[in-house]
């Protein structure tokens, strides 16, 4: 298994996305995960292996190890790219909600549904109003702060975003204070750089993303405020439907009742 | 490991869970398996190989490894896996079983094959609480081996062949006692969901029962209509939504 589930999960919501939202999952699969599967895990492959000390005594290095790197920046970008990939969670639950309310609405109109019936619902694009609104926006808002928590997470664990050749190290059991170099810092330093840049690239992504949908949110208020009878009888329609829904339900559930027991 | 073929057969059980259910099951894959594949197994891999003791008597490494680490963390984790996931299997064979049933019969002999109703309900209730026993039963036996769920950098050794007391060190211990720390919060996360569900799973049943007497009532008013239990029986079906029905069976 690998981060293909994931991609099946935001490969889903990507549908119901606007176009930043789809930029924003590009970036995320083509320079964050690939980046971190094919390049960043080779070269931190060795960071424990080749992280010397210069002593012999057993266990100092182990301890010097744990000391300068309590979490490795690989497994922090991991647990960056799933945090932040799960607000969309939320969002495909409230599609699935609607999408089945829908299913629901057009059985009772009109019986039985064909399968390509039930394919096109599900491939047919939300709008991104009312209650989907909020809780896209929540998605947004919680995508930013993750990226933001973990960005800051990396700058205070390692004083930074630049990988040192050398570290000096005295923690018991070493003797004294010992120099222990780190494995290809550089190369390391590059990666850090570049996975921070495409974590400031998808935080802009998302704060613009952001501003876009409540931009269109008073545009569409301010439309309403100007245009407001034709909101009262579209909602009047709306309520009128579903009271007709609603009656016919209650009535089927009865004479199915009636005929089970009859 | 393959997880694939887990998420492959799991996939399936999607379809007969409730909501719950299937939130249960993007916790399950998304913060557990994938945690633990991309980085849990990672950590570990090397615990052996960097476990080092201070003392140069052979063998003393490797006996004091074994003495401290019975079970690794990371084998215990994927055994959780896999017997947490296998429950639900129970409830596609029993759709399975179902469908086999029609067959036979040529008939149609359920409604919804996938309701959970009847026996499905108690094979999916069934299978909800053996999850919640196993995930109980890996979080007693991770805090009783390993004594907590902290991973300490020093362990202090005495077996033989090791002369005296040495100092052993653990490899990456910070980093492995915060993965400690995701996989069990997981855990839990995923134990309440198991109860929520339960408590759906109850609540729902009681009230198709509720709903299935108050039905029953009212036809028996079809038959003599008492004013005051037609009056209770509109009042109950009032709040079930069935008000027509008892009005226009006591108008016939």
């Amino acid at each position: 298994m690998n981060w293909g589930q994931l991609h099946l999960i935001l490969g889903g919501v990507n549908r119901h996305s606007t176009s930043i939202g789809k930029i924003w999952l590009s970036v995320i699969f083509v320079f964050r995960i690939m980046i971190l599967v094919v390049a960043a895990e080779s070269v931190w492959g060795d960071e424990q292996s080749d992280f010397v000390c210069n002593t012999l005594q057993p266990g100092c290095k182990n301890v010097c190890y744990d000391q300068f790197f309590p979490m490795s920046h690989i497994r922090l970008w991991c647990l960056q790219v799933i945090f932040i990939s799960t607000p969309a969670l939320l969002v495909s639950l409230h599609v699935a909600y609607k999408q089945h309310e829908e299913k629901k609405c057009l059985e009772k109109r009109q019986g039985f549904l064909k399968k390509e019936e039930v394919d096109a619902l599900r491939k047919q694009k939300m709008r991104i109003v009312g209650a989907f609104w909020w809780t896209y926006v929540t998605s947004i808002v919680f995508r930013i702060l993750f990226e933001t928590v973990f960005t800051y997470m990396l700058y205070f664990l390692y004083g930074g975003f630049q990988m040192a050749r050398l570290v000096k190290c005295s923690a018991s059991p070493c003797p004294n204070t010992v120099d222990c170099f780190i494995s290809r810092p550089t190369e390391k330093t590059v990666f850090i750089i570049f996975m921070t840049v495409v974590s400031g690239v998808c935080g802009l992504l998302n704060v613009a993303e952001l501003f876009y949908l409540l931009v269109k949110a008073c545009v569409r208020q301010s439309h309403r405020r100007h245009h407001p009878h034709h909101l009262s009888r579209s909602r009047e329609h709306q309520q009128n439907e579903m009271n007709e829904l609603l009656s016919i339900d209650a009535k089927q559930k009865v004479a199915l009742e009636l005929s089970k027991t009859s | 490991m393959s997880w694939g073929l887990l998420r492959d057969v799991l996939s399936g059980v999607n379809k007969y869970s409730t909501v719950v259910g299937r939130i249960w099951l993007s916790v399950m894959f998304i913060f557990r398996v994938l945690i633990y594949v991309v980085a849990a197994e990672r950590v570990w891999n090397d615990e052996q190989k960097e476990f080092t003791c201070n003392s140069r008597q052979v063998g003393c490494e490797n006996v004091c490894f074994d003495h401290f680490f019975p079970v690794s963390h990371a084998r215990l984790w994927a055994l959780q896996l896999i017997l947490v996931s296998t429950p639900s299997l129970l409830v596609v064979m029993h759709v399975g079983y179902r469908e086999h049933r029609e067959k036979k019969y040529k008939k149609k002999l359920y409604k919804d094959k996938g309701n959970i109703d009847g026996g499905l309900w108690w094979t999916y209730f069934f299978s909800l609480v053996f999850k919640t026993g196993v995930e109980f039963t890996f979080l007693f036996v991770l805090a009783w081996m390993y004594e907590g769920f902290i991973i300490p950098h020093l362990l202090k050794c005495e077996i033989k062949p090791c002369p005296n007391v040495v100092d052993c060190f653990v490899s990456r211990p910070t980093e492995k006692t915060i993965f400690l720390y995701c996989m069990v919060v997981s855990s839990a996360v995923c134990i309440l969901l198991n109860i929520c569900e339960m408590t759906y799973l109850i609540i729902k049943h009681c009230r198709n029962i509720c709903e299935k007497r108050s039905i029953k009532q009212a036809k028996r008013l079809k038959c003599g209509c008492d004013s005051s239990e037609l009056k209770q029986a509109q009042r109950k079906g009032l709040r079930n939504g069935t008000l027509r029905s008892s009005v226009s069976m006591c108008t016939l």
